[in-house]
């Protein structure tokens, strides 16, 4: 279940967490308490699930019954409708938890013969909020009430007086509009909501479909004006915040080992720190993934979680592969602490991969995190998105303290300049594979080109990958690293420092 | 109850000859009208007399008015599913018809009610 992060919930305006995940945090608590938030976008943007969501969370979760005054669906309906979500309304209705009020709106026009007013339905809301104490009101959408009314102006001054009558109880309320031609709403709701706006996006991209989410307006609230990718799924909306709005995670002096007594050997001795991202990259075939089942190998031999996101072969396959040079993995699936998750990586946005690997790391609490390939999920999002979602992703492992490898897969050349400089300068630890020909017979070849906060070897080693796994000799002296122009500093630097003469 | 029973049967009875747009003294329908108020506003007040006069001059002895006030009955809302404040409710003779408004434009409340064609 989802939590309220009440570490972020600033002082001076109170919230009502809304239970979605990413929400409360993006939100710093969630909607403002006792106050009205419109929700807008265009058909299917996900309004009226967020809507359903803070209601029946609110009334599960926090105590809060909730009533919603649904003027599309009917309760039927809308009971189907949030049943595949495990949502129960007729049993919270029994509970007098949720209280579902469908307002039936004629399609066409009502005689009108004078003066009116929309007293009628405030003498609804209000007997079902008396009913189940609500303290949670949802409207959706209320501006389906435009097209059985003709009178605009008493319809606008009666929406106003809705709002108003809404705070003066004291109701934490979401009103859903529809997106209009150059309007968040078609019919302005938003002149009259003061507090917070929220406005959902669904567009398609390469016919891979994202949905985002902005923060329009948040009165008394620092909030960020980026868009927020989210997804919907099983369990509802999940967004996808930035993690850590400043660099302010704490860096962990433990080390890890990297499962190759050599690398560590590299690497001070002690290998990765823990919390850290490591990236790999190389050409196919020189043991990328070797190299992180190595790893992944020796955290779950220490007892920690691992999650492994494949997204180029099916979990079957990594096993396989993978005991074929001696890495055993499948034990450690069967004694639960190695997860696999694979998936296509075109199957959705990069923002819907992000999303779900959030959701996972969630449940699952992994201590490692293994990409295999990155390469892919940059291939399924346009290049300029990239960097931002793997910011968040890489922050996001950093709070929690995940070691994390992504591995990435360039073709051909050298892979310096063949991996995209945005990925690489998030890394801590940038691992290279490679093929060479020093003496005309190929070989393949690792070193450690950056990793922050240690005195690393510089030198290449010989990569082996035989029936026992990875195993790194020592290059011979008198074919030092052949870099390309981007490797040439670091290597001219470390000649200075460990490198043995 | 009995009455608005026999008022049904009435109004079974007699939709074939609906169509043709009743005028004074001819329907041969029973009216049950329903009118929705919330408490003693101005427009309540007004919608209550302006009803019963448009009845007695066009429906006499053939209607019947229920006046609901939804202060005292709120959950009576739902059942017609009243928005506005105040609605009229023709239930019979069918079809359900709604008219909201102080009823002031006898006019339209009659071509509302099917009692007068509408302008062409």
């Amino acid at each position: 279940m989802p939590r309220a992060n009440s570490k972020a919930v600033r002082r001076g305006i109170a919230k009502s967490p809304t239970g979605i995940q990413g929400l409360d945090e993006v939100t710093g608590g969630g909607l403002p308490r006792g106050r009205v938030t419109l929700v807008c976008g265009k058909a299917g943007c996900g309004k009226s699930l967020l809507a359903m969501e803070f209601l029946v969370h609110g009334a599960v979760l926090y105590g809060e019954p909730g009533v919603c005054m649904d003027f599309e669906e009917t309760e039927e309906k809308l009971a189907s409708n949030v049943a595949s979500l495990g949502f129960d309304l007729p049993a919270l209705a029994k509970a007098k938890k949720v209280l579902v009020d469908y307002v039936s709106v004629e399609r066409s026009r009502i005689t009108e013969t004078g003066d009116y007013n929309l007293e009628g339905l405030f003498v609804r809301l209000e007997h079902a909020v008396k009913t189940i104490n609500a303290k949670r009101v949802v409207l959706d959408s209320i501006e389906a009430l435009f097209s059985e009314l003709s009178d605009t102006r008493l319809l606008r001054a009666e929406l106003r007086r809705l709002f108003r009558w809404l705070e003066d109880r004291k109701l934490t309320a979401v009103v859903t509009g529809e997106a209009g031609e150059r309007t968040l709403t078609r019919h302005g709701l938003e002149e009259y909501i003061a507090d917070c706006v929220i406005s959902l996006d669904h567009r398609v991209t390469e016919q891979i479909s994202t949905r985002r989410m902005r923060i329009v307006k948040y009165r008394g609230t620092a909030h960020g004006t980026d868009e927020f990718p989210f997804l919907i799924d099983s369990d509802g909306i999940s967004v996808v915040p930035i993690t850590s709005l400043a660099l302010a995670h704490k860096a962990s002096s433990e080390r890890v080992s990297t499962g190759i007594p050599v690398l560590d050997e590299m690497m001070e001795g002690k290998g990765f720190f823990r919390g850290s991202s490591v990236l790999v990259s190389g050409t196919a075939g020189t043991g990328k993934s070797s190299l992180a089942a190595s790893f992944t190998r020796a955290a779950c031999a220490r007892g920690e979680h691992c999650l492994y996101f494949a997204f180029e072969e099916s979990p079957g396959q990594i096993l396989r592969n993978m005991r074929s040079v001696g890495i055993d993995l499948e034990r450690w699936v069967k004694k639960g602490l190695l997860h696999f998750h694979a998936m296509r990586p075109t199957s959705t946005g990069l923002e819907g991969h992000l999303s779900s690997v959030h959701k996972l790391i969630g449940q699952f609490r992994p201590s490692v995190v293994v990409v295999d390939p990155i390469t892919n999920m940059i291939a399924a999002s346009g290049s300029h998105d990239v960097k931002s979602m793997l910011m968040r992703l890489v922050d996001f492992l950093k709070v929690k303290q995940i070691t994390s490898i992504f591995t990435n897969l360039t073709l051909g050349g050298d892979p310096l300049q063949k991996t995209a400089a945005t990925v690489s300068s998030l890394m801590d630890t940038w691992i290279i594979l490679r093929d060479s020909k020093p003496n005309g017979t190929p070989r393949r070849e690792l070193y450690v080109l950056k990793s922050r906060g240690m005195a690393h070897s510089r030198e290449p080693r010989e990569l082996v990958v035989s029936r026992r796994g990875i195993e790194l000799g020592r290059v011979r002296r008198n074919h030092p690293v052949a870099t390309g122009i981007a490797g040439a500093e670091a290597v001219s630097g470390a000649e200075e420092g460990e490198w043995p003469k | 109850m009995a009455e608005i029973k026999r008022a049904a049967k009435v109004g079974k009875k007699t939709s074939s000859s609906r169509k043709r747009v009743p005028s004074k003294g001819v329907a041969a329908e029973f009216w049950q009208l329903r009118l929705y108020i919330a408490g003693q506003t101005p427009n309540s007040v007004a919608a209550v007399a302006n009803l019963r006069k448009i009845c007695e001059d066009q429906l006499k002895g053939q209607y019947r008015i229920e006046v609901i006030d939804l202060l005292e009955k709120p959950q009576l809302a739902k059942g017609d599913q009243i928005i506005a404040i105040p609605t009229l409710v023709r239930r019979l003779p069918p079809p359900i018809k709604k008219i909201i408004g102080n009823l002031s434009k006898t006019e339209s409340v009659m071509v509302g009610l099917d009692l007068k064609p509408a302008l062409k």
